[in-house]
């Protein structure tokens, strides 16, 4: 179930890099322009893909995703559209890692193993529902794995040891580890104090640690492979261009390159180690 | 976490990992609070020297008859204004115990609001309150009053721009402040321990009215009768009566305009979950949250309290939409012929009451209701003029 993204992890490692995720909201500023704006990620060099499906509210989001939500469900989109773009996306690129990032209630709707299910046969590696931490993840990691896809779970340098290790034993495909404290949305007081978060995941055998929630520029890809991740997830700093820019795929494609770029600089090959699992 | 977590098969802290040990933080100041004769005592002095309470039972001495006696639990004539105080100057105490510099808090009404802005005030915390911007406009008076307490009044524009969008904004602040901040959450709704640890600090309602019930009437009453918005009033005048299985314990939630624009959760919603609990939740196929309506900004949230979807699945408590025409002539009705003018949240359960006594007129039957009058009408007054015109 995480084949794509062992493999992808390998490749990286193999080149001695980082692996660089592009987050996207399906939907925004609507179902076409957004499957465009995909394909332009992957252009750019996205190496794994973090699709949002959207949620009338959505908690752990900064302004910048929060109006993408808000743009996304004002054009219709709906749960089953997206599902129609992920399969047509897998059909075209059947080896980049999708991952969908959603709120526990779209899943709860239609129950857990159903939408996991859907998720699965329109091509998606793993889902990350960003309202349901360690205490509450071992029925939903349980149906998620069931319907054959990775649960990924949310790690942060406060989480105690416990915590940690239930995420350890419950994620699978990555770990997505936040950069900061706060909300999503590119900050430049990104907290890089990460090396002992990602010595503790791999001293407990957890999926590869991927820093997202604030990762906005080069620098801070580059400092979050430095500090020992397998790969970094930028999100509300390509949103936030597209949005801003008149063509929205080259704005993202422009985005994704200048920071997919910053993770091949050579690494240490002591942490290029971390990257292996 | 140590404490149950649960009510039935609703509760939980479905939050974002990193607000976890927030969670925990405050359960364990909670339990270390209740185990301390210290604590329990500054909040007893708080309470009635501050606060005012206990608050009276008072016997309707025009509604009702000699068989059918209406008794109003008083927590209008808190301090404050409302219910709200009561849970937050315990919650102040404790984000004081946990060495918390700053208090965070979202309000609809702008009841909550002010309680907050109060204990910011009279313990020394900086205070920032979320509001919807729908809610600023309608509720001016509790704006003005928060800020005249020193409190940083924040409008929230995003969704409905009503008490859910301010939930929002003030989980947002927290998962970037909890070091320093508190956040005081106004209702017995949210992740765990809120619904548990709100509940046993509103219970002190349910506990006075009780004894106050039982030394004027010398029996306990047929129903407990409560507005429900997130459910802390309902809560708070409930919890004491549950093991009376004969008294009957209803929920007044927000009818709206009585057809299908309204805040009535348990009537209308379905279990899901939004904002840290697993609930009854008002929204469409796919999951997506719709928005509530109600005249009043106190009961306009299409989440319930966890605990209130579990005794409604249970049967214990029952909850019953009143519509904003219903609620706004109770409103009219007790003001005129009590000279009490209660809040338009709790002129919803006023407005049931009416409707239980008229009917037990009717049958001629003997009945006792006790209602909780939550908070009185003053920060409604604008939007009464407004609703009833100059010759209400
Ligand atoms: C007077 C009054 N009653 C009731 C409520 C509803 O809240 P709850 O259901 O938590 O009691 C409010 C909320 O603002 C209020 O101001």
């Amino acid at each position: 179930m995480t084949r794509r993204y062992d493999a992808m992890f390998a490749a990286c490692r193999e080149e001695g890099r980082g692996a660089f995720g592009a987050f996207l909201m399906i939907g925004d500023p609507d179902l076409g322009a957004s499957e465009a704006m995909i394909e332009a990620a992957i252009a750019g060099g996205a190496d794994m893909l973090e699709l949002g499906i959207p949620f009338s509210d959505p908690v752990a989001d900064g302004p910048v995703i929060q109006a993408a939500a808000c743009r996304a469900l004002g054009a219709g989109t709906t749960p089953s559209k997206c599902l129609e773009v992920i399969a047509t996306i897998r059909a075209r690129h059947p080896d980049i890692p999708i991952g969908i990032l959603t709120y526990a209630n779209i899943a709860v709707a239609r129950g857990v193993g159903q939408f996991a299910g859907e998720l699965a046969k329109a091509g998606v590696d793993s889902l990350l529902l960003a309202d349901i931490p360690s205490l509450e993840a071992a029925p939903f990691a349980a149906a998620i794995r069931a319907a054959g896809i990775a649960p990924v779970l949310i790690a942060a340098p406060n989480t105690p040891d416990q915590a940690l290790a239930a995420i350890a034993r419950l994620a699978g495909g990555y770990t997505y580890c936040v950069a900061r404290k706060g909300v999503t949305g590119a900050k430049d007081d990104m907290e890089l104090d990460h090396t002992r978060l990602f010595e503790r995941l791999a001293a407990l055998g957890a999926p590869p640690p991927v820093l997202g929630f604030g990762i906005g520029t080069a620098a801070q890809v580059r400092a979050s492979l430095d500090a020992g991740a397998a790969g970094v997830i930028s999100g509300s700093a390509i949103v936030a261009a597209a949005a801003k820019s008149g063509d929205h795929a080259v704005a993202v494609e422009r985005v994704v390159e200048d920071l997919a770029s910053a993770t091949k600089s050579k690494r240490a090959p002591r942490q290029a180690q971390a990257c292996a699992n | 976490m140590l404490m149950q977590t649960r009510f039935g098969d609703f509760g939980g802290a479905f939050v974002p990992e990193i607000l976890l040990p927030a969670l925990e933080q405050l359960e364990a100041a909670f339990l270390d609070a209740q185990s301390d004769p210290a604590f329990a005592a500054e909040l007893e002095h708080l309470l009635t020297t501050y606060a005012g309470r206990p608050t009276p039972l008072t016997r309707c001495r025009n509604l009702g008859s000699e068989k059918v006696r209406l008794y109003l639990k008083r927590e209008d004539l808190l301090h404050g204004g409302a219910h709200k105080t009561n849970q937050v100057l315990a919650q102040a105490l404790l984000a004081k115990r946990m060495g918390k510099l700053r208090l965070i808090a979202e309000t609809g009404a702008g009841q909550h609001g002010v309680a907050t802005a109060m204990a910011g005030a009279l313990m020394g915390l900086e205070t920032r309150i979320y509001m919807g911007a729908e809610d600023v406009a309608r509720q001016q008076l509790n704006v003005f009053r928060m800020e005249l307490m020193g409190a940083e009044v924040v409008p929230v524009e995003s969704g409905g721009r009503t008490l859910k969008d301010a939930v929002n904004e003030a989980l947002r602040d927290w998962t970037a402040s909890f070091e320093d901040t508190h956040y005081l959450l106004g209702t017995v709704a949210g992740p765990h321990p809120f619904p548990t640890l709100v509940r046993d600090f509103q219970k002190v309602i349910g506990k006075e009215a009780r004894e106050q019930m039982l030394a004027m009437e010398s029996r306990l009453p047929d129903a407990v009768v409560a507005c429900v918005g997130g459910g802390s009033n309902a809560i708070g005048i409930f919890t004491e009566f549950v093991p009376d299985a004969e008294v009957a314990l209803i929920g007044c939630e927000a009818g709206g305009d009585g057809k299908g624009r309204d805040g009535a959760t348990i009537g209308h919603g379905k279990p899901g979950i939004l904002h840290g609990a697993h609930t009854m939740l008002m929204q469409d196929e796919d999951g997506q949250v719709v928005d509530s309506h109600s005249v009043s900004a106190g009961l306009d949230y299409p989440a319930v309290g966890p605990e209130h979807a579990h005794l409604a699945a249970t049967g214990r408590a029952t909850y019953v939409p009143v519509t904003d025409r219903e609620a706004l002539d109770a409103f009219r009705t007790l003001a005129r012929r009590e000279g009490i003018i209660p809040a338009f949240e709790s002129a919803h359960a006023v407005a049931h009451a009416l409707k239980l006594a008229d009917q037990a007129e009717r049958e001629g039957k003997e009945l006792v209701l006790l209602v909780n009058l939550s908070g009185r009408g003053d920060k409604d007054m604008a939007q009464a003029q407004a609703l009833l015109g100059g010759g209400a």
